[in-house]
């Protein structure tokens, strides 16, 4: 996996999931839904494993969900990531489907850092929606997440 | 034409002999030394000569090939190789495969191994990854979530908030572990006592992970040898009989990453459980002691209700009033396991195993006639069952 221009590891795009960074790109959440039982899934995979379909599209899902967990990583850690430690990372599943989670980092703006948040105000089942970084240098815009509504004092 | 039989493997074969290398931080023999060292230690306890050897079974990440290991042992000719992926799942399925060479006649002697500079060598996360394999990592390491600590840390959390589980509970097995290892003199912490306050206060590694939450960084070898079960009884050590061997990749689950299912916490184990109770004469009530992988304290919760040990949530209170510790109920990890003997991908769990079932355990379990060891929960797994 490479590194961009500050360290960070680069997903890795393939003919599979390249309409998933298409979207981020657009601005857009999207995922695979097969085209004859129109199940949604993530990760992307050529077959669907309920209707052993191979015809499948991306298609643009709400990017609301909620919570499902989360840590606070703390070095040791690759270098970039262990200047900004501790930082939380986030699993979130989607509004369309139970089964259907993203990993990424719970974010207070669109671009904002990924240890913005304190992480003791974190709470699983939280509500948030998805939010896109600027393209890096390698053109790929990376998923973050948002609260729905700024925290109130607790 | 008639039924198979179903149970092909029970008590089929044995495990002869074990043998191991000193396990420390750092030992200066290369892994392909240390695994040649190993296996003819097993050899010599089971009192059979390297040259009788006809099978040989490794993990996918072993870095000394059947080849290298036939020419530095010298072995005879090999009948059957075979290894088994998924890192810390994959212990017990590598002697399973030995054990299945051997029951169906495919060798006579089979030898499985483990040989691992964890402790000298670079963490594996810090490698670039790119290979096929590494798929789920692409869309979590990005983002952050790094290490395997990390990738069950956020499994951990889900878990402590679904059924109630504590950093007390997480305590209690890394306690227990330490408390065996300081009852054996070849443990890495054999010396190291470890008190509740100074695991409370230990450092974040991945919140609610801490420190003591995570296994050794070891160097060292283990190896086992199985043959049938007469010859086994021919052999000078008390056979350690494999009574049931099963492994388990549950429905759509990923390994380590395994957030993209429907129900995350009923991970590998409890499919591997099913078979492996399906097999056996015995139910979790029979059993008296347990080696259960804990590359991470967690895992031996969550393994606690795979295997039957308590319902599903209830791992957590299993643990509470020493229960897992020498004198409960259910002692697990009684030569510290890899929290505190070593880390060595969870082979040293097979061979406490054996001593268990020998009687020659440090913390050796009254009456200890059956031993489950299990391999990596949430990772594709495999677990044994060994009767005396
Ligand atoms: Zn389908």
């Amino acid at each position: 996996m490479a590194t961009d221009e500050r360290g960070m590891l680069i997903p890795v795009i393939d003919d599979e999931n390249a309409g998933f960074w298409e979207g981020t790109a657009a601005g857009e959440l999207r995922v695979q839904r097969c085209t004859r039982c129109e199940r949604l899934r993530f990760p992307p995979r050529p077959m669907c494993p309920w209707c052993h379909s191979c015809h499948r599209q991306f298609v643009t899902v709400s990017g609301n969900g909620a919570i499902w967990s989360f840590v606070v990583a703390h070095p040791p850690l690759l270098p970039a990531y262990a200047a900004l430690a501790p930082y939380n990372v986030v699993v979130v599943t989607l509004d369309e489907d139970p089964a259907l989670r993203m990993v990424s980092n719970l974010v207070t703006r669109p671009g904002g850092p990924v240890n913005e948040v304190d992480p003791a105000t974190i709470r699983i089942g939280e509500h948030v929606r998805a939010v896109f970084d600027p393209p890096n240098g390698a053109g790929i815009a990376m998923l973050r997440w948002m609260r729905e509504a700024p925290v109130t004092g607790s | 034409m008639p039924p198979a039989p179903r149970h092909l493997l029970k008590d089929a074969t044995a495990i002869a002999g074990i043998g191991q290398t000193a396990l420390a931080k750092h030992l200066d023999p290369s892994e392909t030394e240390l695994a040649a060292t190993a296996v003819t230690a097993a050899l010599g306890d089971a009192g059979i000569a390297p040259s009788e050897v006809d099978a040989l079974c490794s993990y996918t990440m072993e870095a000394t090939d059947e080849v290298e290991l036939a020419r530095n042992v010298g072995t005879g000719d090999i009948t059957f190789f075979g290894q088994v992926g998924y890192g810390g799942g994959a212990g017990c399925g590598v002697v399973g495969l030995a054990a299945m060479a051997v029951a169906t006649g495919q060798a006579r002697v089979a030898v499985a191994w483990r040989s691992r500079k964890r402790g000298s060598g670079p963490r594996p996360w810090t490698r670039p990854i790119a290979a096929p394999g590494d798929v789920p990592m692409r869309w979590t390491r990005p983002t952050g979530l790094l290490r395997p600590v990390d990738e069950v840390a956020m499994l951990t959390r889900r878990y402590m908030h679904e059924f109630g589980a504590t950093r007390n509970h997480l305590a209690n097995v890394a306690l227990a572990c330490r408390l065996h290892a300081n009852r054996n003199p070849g443990a890495v912490m054999y010396d190291r006592p470890l008190t509740r306050d100074e695991y409370l206060a230990a450092r974040w590694i991945s919140e609610p992970l801490c420190l003591y939450d995570n296994c050794l960084e070891t160097d060292g070898a283990l190896a086992v040898v199985v043959v049938a079960a007469e010859r086994a009884r021919d052999c000078p050590q008390r056979p350690a009989y494999i009574h049931a061997f099963a492994q388990g990749l549950p429905r759509q689950s990923q390994t380590m990453t395994n957030y993209f299912c429907e129900d995350p916490l009923r991970g590998p184990s409890w499919t591997a459980a099913q078979l492996l109770w399906d097999r056996a004469d015995v139910s979790p009530a029979d059993v008296k002691v347990a080696q259960i992988y804990d590359a991470f304290t967690p895992l031996v919760l969550m393994s606690l209700e795979g295997y039957g040990f308590c319902k599903r949530g209830e791992g957590a209170a299993f643990t509470e009033g020493g229960n897992i510790a020498l004198g409960g109920t259910l002692p697990v990890n009684t030569s510290g396991g890899g929290l505190s003997e070593a880390y060595v991908h969870g082979f040293n769990l097979i061979t406490e195993g054996v001593r268990q079932i020998r009687g020659t355990s440090t913390s050796q379990v009254d009456g200890a006639d059956v031993c489950l060891v299990t391999s990596g929960e949430g990772v594709p797994t495999s677990a044994l069952l060994l009767r005396s």
